[in-house]
């Protein structure tokens, strides 16, 4: 498959009339039908070219000129969208449409970029490979064997497929920078509050964000630059921090190496391709110093604590009253809960609600989430005190690169992929994945970690990692 | 059991007051959606978060935190300066989310107080514990021989303060007091339409019985949802005697919920605290906290209008007794109007309204609609009749007019022809005339036969068309006959 050009050009191709949106969407759309890793649950096609052909109308008139005129993308199943459904991959939204539609995609949309999916996922986001999606699994571009990584699989294998140049993800504790990593594309989870998260099927409200998977770093920024603000509808989002993302620095920044990270048990390949990153980064002035992060050794406790508790209350609402799959043979109010949750639910969502409601039982939240709580706090102060002498920290995204389908099946191994990307998660701070040398043929991402509201840092540091790769 | 009175000195009760208070923002709590659910049809005034849809968030509405701040002020309240909002969870088709956003550890207001009159006339303090900010639930209803239930969401994320007492109160006259005073406190701030017969006001009554001289409290029942003062009142005497059989007959009280049935004004078992949920509290992640400044409060503070704790002070000073201060609180139009009355004539203006007005409006036919009564009108009365232009009677049946018309209080008076004569000259040349002409009663009064002085009255009544002011008359013809 061809590469997409980079958004700029796909933009400005349409407004100046060198291609059409609906060319860009056919191609797409064609891409999408032909899409071997399975990472879409439903192709838009009807509405997808409907869109493009009103773009086409009004740049024929000279009355659109969007930063995103007809550049086609996908969402993430957990982005309510008013195309299609919306059933963040899970059986008990199994016919669900929503009424009303995500603030990052309305943003999106606005300047002209076009939905022609809706991208597979772990159901409810919860997992770290897509193959906890209700409906299938995804596999990695790169090896069909493999997993693509998650929660945000379908997002990221579509942009390495090539069937779109971006796709909008989600990330919680990692949920795009590792499926960018295992899958060789960009993604930047923004700080917390950045991106709007009205409309977004929520997994965990303190944590979940907004992002791009892009082929490259300045897509990720153009994307981010459209839909970062504030935004009425969520009283967590923050201002922008900069004005434009789109606006890289070029001097050298210093850079922390977080040294837990690289400890025992990351795969040795994985620690060489991050240490000449580092190097690359050495080489165009960049000050490198090891940070000592002690805290990382709790940061999954914290993560699997916190989490699940918001977990089990956000998956409250889905009870088979009002909306979702709903036991009609029910003979009672308390039969229509528990066999509409019981058939509607996957096992992860049952193990994370089982797990969040247990730390929050009186008698527990004081050992618990409360404790969890304090050494959450504990984990943001010792971040904040890494970023008064570094301007990013760095590391692998995970410790090995996309491992086989179906080799993580204990819980607890797939929750141990997430132990480099959860603490930034918690913390609330900017973090990307930007691809660096494959290892065996996969690919393998940097993790850059800037400190709140240094999203522009991240992407800068970012695109001197992706210059240093591709020199 | 028959419980007398001599077994009820034997105890002592305590009684605690929760009560809902619901704010009057234009729209809900957490979503920009209309929050005059009384006559929408129902599940019109829902927006995607009103019915939990995936992806929703809330936001706060700024205006229900004025509401409440100058709810707790006229508690006597202290304002948290940082307060935080939390999820109580639970399963219930009318609870969309799963969850109630309520506040748990960190209420808006931390304590108050009020001081409450007392039926004999004393006033007694009722501290208040706390008051938080939360969304109401839907309403379910459970239409008798179905096998469903309906749920209508209008009320779903309406603004409700919740406001707990502490267990301060050792009767049911007490807590009648008490959640009265907290209704006329919450009325005059203008915080609720206050209207119990529609559920913005709901009360819990907590009610435990120890035996006199005992330092611990006993088991206490919670009775929910009572929306009438009559209803607070003969649930706590219910509770109190049931629970006194309960200890007299050696059995234990229950920690439980109850529930009121009306129609046989008892209370009845609803959950045992076995049964009880656990709401699993925990920070609402998708509501930053909220500060609440010392400027803030004091631009509230600028709001807040006359409580009815002032209204008493400025009234009794005014010489008005506290019975019709009382009869006035019961309708603000009322205190309104008196206290916009000339001074001088407010005596008069309050008799009027706490007896005349009162009358016809208490009607339960009356409609507030029509009502057009004025402070200028109770004026214009008042100096008429100072005046000697309208008898007493007269000045009643010009106001039965007022009530319900815009026209001055002297046309009225003039169209019912109950304006007297009250020029002593033109009365005069009546009187003299009459004298004249009656020379022999005349002569008979001037012997000291009072008698006839009423047939001379009633002959210049009869001659002035019965505009002459009797007493000017009277008062005539004593002088010119008796000198």
């Amino acid at each position: 498959m061809d590469q997409w050009k980079s958004i700029q050009d796909l933009r400005d191709d349409v407004v100046s009339k060198k291609q059409t949106a609906t060319q860009l969407v056919e191609r797409a759309l064609e891409y999408a039908h032909k899409d071997s890793t399975d990472s879409l649950l439903e192709i838009l096609d009807d509405y997808a070219r409907e869109r493009a052909k009103d773009i086409d109308q009004q740049v024929e008139k000279g009355t659109f000129s969007g930063k995103l005129a007809g550049v086609p993308f996908v969402a993430k199943d957990n982005f309510l969208t008013f195309a299609g459904k919306t059933r963040a991959a899970s059986n008990i939204l199994a016919n669900f449409e929503a009424p009303y539609q995500s603030t990052a995609i309305s943003k999106l949309e606005a300047e002209g970029a076009i939905l022609i999916a809706k991208a597979n996922m772990d159901a409810f986001a919860h997992g770290s490979s897509t193959e906890n999606s209700d409906f299938k699994i995804t596999k990695n571009p790169h090896d069909e064997s493999r997993v693509p990584g998650g929660s945000s699989g379908g997002p990221a294998a579509s942009v390495a497929a090539g069937i779109v140049p971006f796709a909008l993800g989600t990330d919680t504790g990692g949920s795009i920078r590792q499926p960018a990593s295992y899958s060789g594309v960009f993604g930047h989870k923004p700080t917390y509050g950045l991106v709007s998260r009205y409309g977004v099927i929520a997994m965990a409200s303190s944590t979940d964000t907004i992002g791009p998977l892009t082929n490259s770093v300045e897509d990720g920024a153009l994307v981010l630059d459209i839909i970062a603000g504030k935004d009425s509808s969520d009283s967590t989002t923050i201002d922008r921090s900069a004005k434009s993302y789109t606006q890289f620095e070029t001097k050298p920044l210093k850079v922390g190496v977080i040294k837990q990270h690289l400890a025992e048990g990351v795969d040795e390949a994985v620690k060489q391709s991050v240490q000449e990153a580092v190097d690359a980064l050495k080489v165009v002035g960049a000050e490198i110093t090891e940070v000592d992060l002690p805290i990382n050794d709790a940061v999954l406790a914290c993560y699997y604590t916190i989490v699940p508790a918001e977990i089990s209350s956000n998956l409250s609402r889905y009870d088979g009253i009002r909306f979702g799959h709903s036991n009609q043979q029910a003979s009672d109010l308390d039969a229509v809960y528990r066999s509409s949750r019981s058939v509607g639910f996957g096992k992860e969502a049952k193990r994370r609600i089982m797990i969040g409601n247990y730390v929050l039982s009186s008698g527990y939240y004081d050992a618990y989430y409360k404790k969890a709580q304090q050494v959450r706090t504990l984990i943001i102060e010792q971040y904040n005190t890494a970023f008064k002498d570094v301007d990013v920290l760095v590391g692998p995204v995970a410790p090995a690169p996309a491992f086989k389908i179906g080799e993580n099946e204990d819980p607890l191994a797939m929750y141990l992929v997430d132990i480099m990307t959860v603490g930034p998660s918690l913390a609330g701070l900017p973090a990307a994945s930007v691809p660096i040398k494959a290892v065996n043929g996969l690919p393998v991402g940097l993790h850059v970690i800037g400190a709140q509201r240094n999203d522009a840092v991240v992407l800068s540091v970012a695109k001197q990692v992706e210059q240093g790769v591709s020199e | 059991m028959i419980i007398t009175d001599d077994i009820r000195k034997k105890y002592v009760p305590t009684i605690g007051i929760e009560c809902h208070v619901q704010l009057k923002t234009k729209t809900k709590l957490f979503a920009p959606v209309s929050n005059e659910a009384r006559e929408a049809e129902p599940n019109t005034l829902v927006s995607p978060l009103c019915f939990g849809l995936p992806g929703t968030l809330p936001v706060l509405n700024e205006f229900a935190v004025e509401l409440a701040i100058k709810a707790g002020l006229a508690m006597n309240g202290e304002i948290a300066s940082f307060m935080k909002f939390d999820r109580k969870q639970y399963f219930y088709p009318d609870l969309p989310k799963g969850y109630q956003i309520t506040q748990f550890d960190k209420p808006i207001i931390t304590s108050g107080w009020l001081d409450v009159p007392q039926l004999d006339g004393s006033q007694k303090r009722v501290e208040i514990e706390r008051a938080h900010m939360e969304e109401d639930a839907g309403k379910s209803t459970h239409p008798e021989g179905s096998d469903f239930s309906l749920v209508d969401l209008n009320r779903a994320g309406t603004p409700l303060l919740e406001i707990v007492s502490k267990p301060d109160m050792h009767s049911a006259a007490e807590a009648r007091a008490y959640a009265h005073e907290l209704f006329l406190a919450m009325k005059y701030a203008d915080v609720s339409e206050a209207d119990l017969y529609h559920g913005n006001m709901r009360f819990d009554v907590n009610v435990s019985i120890a035996p006199v001289g005992s330092t611990e409290l006993g088991t206490r029942s919670e009775t929910k949802n009572l929306n009438s003062f009559k209803s607070i009142e003969r649930a706590t005497l219910y509770e109190i005697d049931r629970q006194i059989e309960l200890l007299e007959k050696g059995k234990q009280v229950v920690q439980e919920t109850r529930g009121w049935n009306d129609a046989k004004q008892i209370t009845t078992s609803q959950r045992s605290k076995e049964n009880a949920h656990d709401y699993r509290y925990f920070p609402e992640p998708d509501l930053p906290p909220v500060e609440i400044t010392g400027d803030q409060v004091q631009a509230v503070k600028k709001t807040l209008p006359q409580l009815p704790v002032d209204i008493r002070t400025k009234l009794q000073k005014l010489g008005i007794d506290s019975q019709q201060i009382a009869i006035l609180l019961e309708e603000k139009r009322f205190v309104d109007i008196v206290l916009a009355v000339d001074k001088k004539h407010i005596k008069k203006a309050v008799n009027w309204i706490t007896s005349d007005v009162q009358a016809v409006v208490n009607d339960g036919e009356f409609d507030w609609a029509t009502f057009t009564l004025t402070s200028d009108d109770l004026n214009q009365l008042a100096i008429m009749v100072a005046d000697g232009k309208l008898s007493s009677t007269g000045a009643k049946e010009v106001l039965l007019e007022l009530i319900t018309s815009t026209t001055p209080a002297e046309a009225i008076a003039t169209d019912k022809k109950l304006i007297q004569e009250s020029d002593e000259g033109a009365i005069e040349a009546i009187v003299d005339s009459v004298i004249a002409a009656n020379s022999s009663a005349a002569e008979d009064v001037k012997n000291g036969e009072m008698k006839a002085i009423g047939f001379l009255v009633g002959q210049v009544m009869k001659q002035s068309k019965g505009k002459a002011n009797p007493q000017i008359v009277n008062k005539l013809l004593k002088e010119k006959l008796q000198s």
